[in-house]
């Protein structure tokens, strides 16, 4: 069985994020980029079926322009085995990553595709859910626990207040969540042997998908800094304060 | 424990100007050659922090075209100023004339020297070098007749404890015939490979100074693209020696910083609070009043130049660099001298690689027939004027050295304190107030901190390791009252006084690597060592 994963270069969780001076949007300019935390999740469960004798290719798809890359030699790095880049001058939205992934999959035929729950830049939690919908699969989302077993998956998804567990038919999309599992390291020897592996760079066109527009950014505003506080002398001014300044009660 | 070993021409530690230069240079030597370059940062450049004015002078000979490769040296210093700020309030501008002649900035260029590490990064991998970034070298690896043989990169996936975690990844041997150490300031192999190889022997003891920086964005009508400020003066007290320096870098930023020498005597010096006091002087407050400030950071800086220069190169092995100390403290600048030592040292590993021979020892010749010597023997008195003699005469003294002598005066001056012996008794010295920052154009630590991007792994061993454990109590908190806590700039060293007494906490994952406690600490009690591959701060356009 082949498993697909899909990985997103976004801003380093460490890394500051800056909002551009004309507030036209963030600014990634020498900033420290990485790949998305969840869709690295996704890429070492992929790794650890393999492992297990479960899937005997895992195969890693990135949408946007060259840099990307250099998120799907990490993965490459991690233990997957090849790579695709799906060209584009910048990230479309996620339907059209969606769509581009629907064409990826219908090419691969994998047996399992895995996602990242959501991008930590653009928090959207949407191309997994709209991928399943495109290609008529069964989805699971945000799980924390994933089990093949006589040709299904059954899957423990984080649900508010508790979890579920579902069972699915392959091949299946789902979406990987914090608690499935802790990322190993690439280790040195590793990511040399991954710049050797192959990666093909595809284009929109040749996925025969139009990218579309379906919203504009207007602007990017940081939030409102928190003014100091101020330490009041007792209970009764606190509340003196809550009622006549803040107006809160 | 059996570990993986990987073997390379060339080894190199450390992803900074000097250590991408050798890595270049051996390429265009031999194409042929495997060169694998380790990086503690988590991408080249991180770690990478200068004012910087940068002369492009060791860049031309590396690539001559680097403005067609588009190297991000894209804007020329436009006008120097030298002033000396008398108080808070008031300063009096240094004439041209009167200023040392290696204090002005003709053909050189305000850039970011983070942005040109990442750039030099690209030219080597392009080159075909082997680029390692989240990989710390922990150990040096030596042979049975005690050549070095190359490094032990740290293992990841440790826990606090000391106990391997589930994704524990053991470190990997990695040896080569040479392995050329590029750390930078205090590098923690390198301090180790100067005691090892006896390589300071003869040499005065090496000085430091602290260096912190932040980068502005500023009102575009009172930015001054190419306009260079350097000064001296308050908020330093008489006995301390220091700068500062404003830049009007581009897109309307302004890089400002403080740069403290690490010899000052007084333990209740904060570097940190002097340095957001400088800001509202009024000859900066001008630029920075209605700005914001986007990054912080710090770092040491090696500036004993070259009567402290260590021997570079030794069996198996050279040092390069700041972590040997090339930097020419005249011109505040060591970005070109750093890159030409790695130069010269590509050359002479090369010769030696040619001819089997396992000590780079051409090097030396070299070096002494090179503009890096030439410079760093002219600069030689700079530093120990202004130490010896004291800013007013000092100054004096360095601006007849450099303009009217050219550094050729029949005399060196050596300043032999060790900077870590220089502090007085916290009870003989003169307690300092440093004003309440306004979060306007002062900040406390930890918000500047935070603007670092710094962030280790929670679950590791503490990377700030104490020889004694309990030389907080038993000296540096009655004695001096704990510097650690004043100097280093991320809030790191914390005194807690509680019921059970005073003790000192490591907040370690604060730390930005900038070494000053390794430095500093009167007992040298602290050691210095490289937390999990990848930690550390993430410094855009530092």
């Amino acid at each position: 069985m082949k498993i697909l994963v899909a990985v997103k270069r976004v801003i380093d969780y460490n890394a500051k994020v800056r909002v551009k001076a004309d507030n036209s949007d963030v600014d990634l300019n020498n900033t420290k980029m990485a790949i998305n935390p969840f869709c690295e999740i996704a890429v070492e469960e992929a790794i650890r079926l393999k492992e297990a004798g479960s899937a005997d290719e895992v195969i890693v798809v990135s949408v946007g322009p060259k840099a990307c890359q250099e998120q799907i030699r990490t993965a490459l790095a991690l233990g997957a085995d090849r790579g695709i880049q799906i060209e584009t001058d910048d990230i479309p939205e996620s339907l059209n990553v969606a769509k581009l992934l629907a064409q990826v999959v219908k090419n691969e035929e994998p047996g399992l595709v895995l996602l990242g729950k959501q991008a930590i830049d653009s928090d959207n939690n949407q191309t997994g859910q709209m991928l399943s919908a495109l290609l008529g699969m069964p989805q699971a989302t945000f799980a924390s626990e994933l089990t093949l077993k006589d040709g299904k998956v059954q899957v423990a998804r984080e649900i508010d207040g508790g979890s579920q567990t579902l069972s699915l038919s392959l091949p299946a999309v789902i979406t990987a969540d914090l608690r499935l599992n802790e990322p190993r390291y690439a280790s040195l020897p590793n990511i040399m042997k991954a710049k050797r592996k192959p990666l093909t760079v595809t284009t929109p066109e040749t996925l025969g998908v139009e990218l579309k527009t379906h919203s504009t950014l207007i602007k990017v505003t940081p939030p409102v800094e928190r003014s100091a506080g101020i330490l009041v002398n007792s209970v009764d001014e606190l509340v003196e304060k809550l009622k006549n300044q803040a107006n809160v009660i | 424990m059996e570990r993986e070993v990987m073997t390379f021409d060339v080894l190199i530690v450390g992803a900074g100007p000097a250590g991408l230069a050798s890595a270049c240079r051996l390429k265009q030597l031999d194409p042929e050659l495997n060169i694998c370059v380790v990086e503690k940062g988590s991408e080249v450049g991180a770690h990478i922090l200068s004012g910087a004015v940068i002369d492009p002078k060791a860049l031309t000979e590396l690539f001559p075209d680097w403005k067609e490769r588009g190297a991000p040296l894209t804007l020329a210093t436009e006008r120097d100023e030298v002033v000396l700020l008398k108080d808070n309030r008031s300063s009096i501008k240094i004439p041209h004339w009167m200023a040392p002649k290696s204090m002005h900035n003709q053909g050189n260029y305000i850039a970011s020297l983070a942005n040109l590490t990442r750039w030099l990064g690209e030219q080597a991998e392009a080159l075909g070098v082997e680029i390692f970034p989240s990989f710390s070298a922990a150990d040096v690896l030596y042979d049975e007749n005690m050549q070095v043989k190359g490094i032990l990169t740290g293992d990841m996936g440790v826990g606090r404890d000391n106990m391997p975690k589930d994704n524990f990844m053991p470190g990997i041997e990695l040896h080569a015939p040479f392995t050329l150490f590029a750390e930078g300031c205090r590098g923690h192999l390198g301090k180790e490979l100067i005691r090892q190889f006896k390589l300071d022997q003869g040499k005065d003891p090496q000085h430091y100074g602290i260096g912190l920086k932040e980068l502005w964005d500023i009102d575009p009508a009172k930015h001054q693209p190419g306009l260079v400020i350097h000064g001296s003066g308050w908020p330093l007290q008489g006995d301390t020696s220091g700068g500062f320096f404003l830049y009007h870098a581009e897109n309307n930023q302004v890089a400002v910083g403080l740069i403290i020498d690490l010899n000052y005597s007084n333990p209740w010096l904060s570097p940190f609070d002097e340095f957001q006091q400088l800001k509202h002087h009024p000859l900066i407050a001008q630029y920075l009043e209605g700005g914001n400030r986007v990054s912080y950071g710090a770092r040491a800086i090696t500036k004993g130049g070259y009567n402290s220069l260590p021997k570079m190169n030794f069996p198996g092995g050279m040092l390069i660099g700041c972590d040997a100390g090339t930097l020419d403290f005249s011109r505040i600048k060591g970005a070109h001298t750093a890159m030409k030592s790695g130069m010269i040292a590509a050359e002479a590993v090369h010769h030696a690689l040619k001819n089997n021979e396992t000590d780079a020892s051409t090097f030396e010749a070299r070096y002494t027939q090179s503009w890096l010597y030439r410079e760093l023997y002219k600069a030689r008195n700079f530093g120990p004027a202004l130490h010896k003699l004291g800013r007013w005469l000092g100054g004096a003294f360095n601006t007849l050295d450099q303009g009217l002598f050219n550094g050729k005066l029949p005399f060196t001056l050596h300043d032999l304190q060790e900077d870590h012996a220089s502090l007085h008794r916290s009870s003989e010295s003169k307690p300092i107030t440093y004003p309440k920052p306004d979060g306007k154009l002062s900040f406390d630590k930890l918000s500047s901190v935070f603007l670092s991007n710094t962030n280790h792994e929670e679950d590791q061993p503490c990377h700030l390791q104490l020889s004694k454990e309990e030389i907080p109590l038993t000296v540096n908190i009655p004695l001096y009252d704990e510097p650690a806590q004043r100097y280093c700039p991320a809030g790191v060293y914390e005194v807690i006084d509680d019921d059970a007494g005073k003790k000192l906490q490591i907040n370690a994952q604060n730390c930005l690597h900038c070494k000053t406690c390794d430095i500093k600490d009167p007992c040298q009690n602290i050691q210095w060592m490289p937390p999990e591959g990848g930690g550390g701060p993430n410094y855009p356009n530092m």
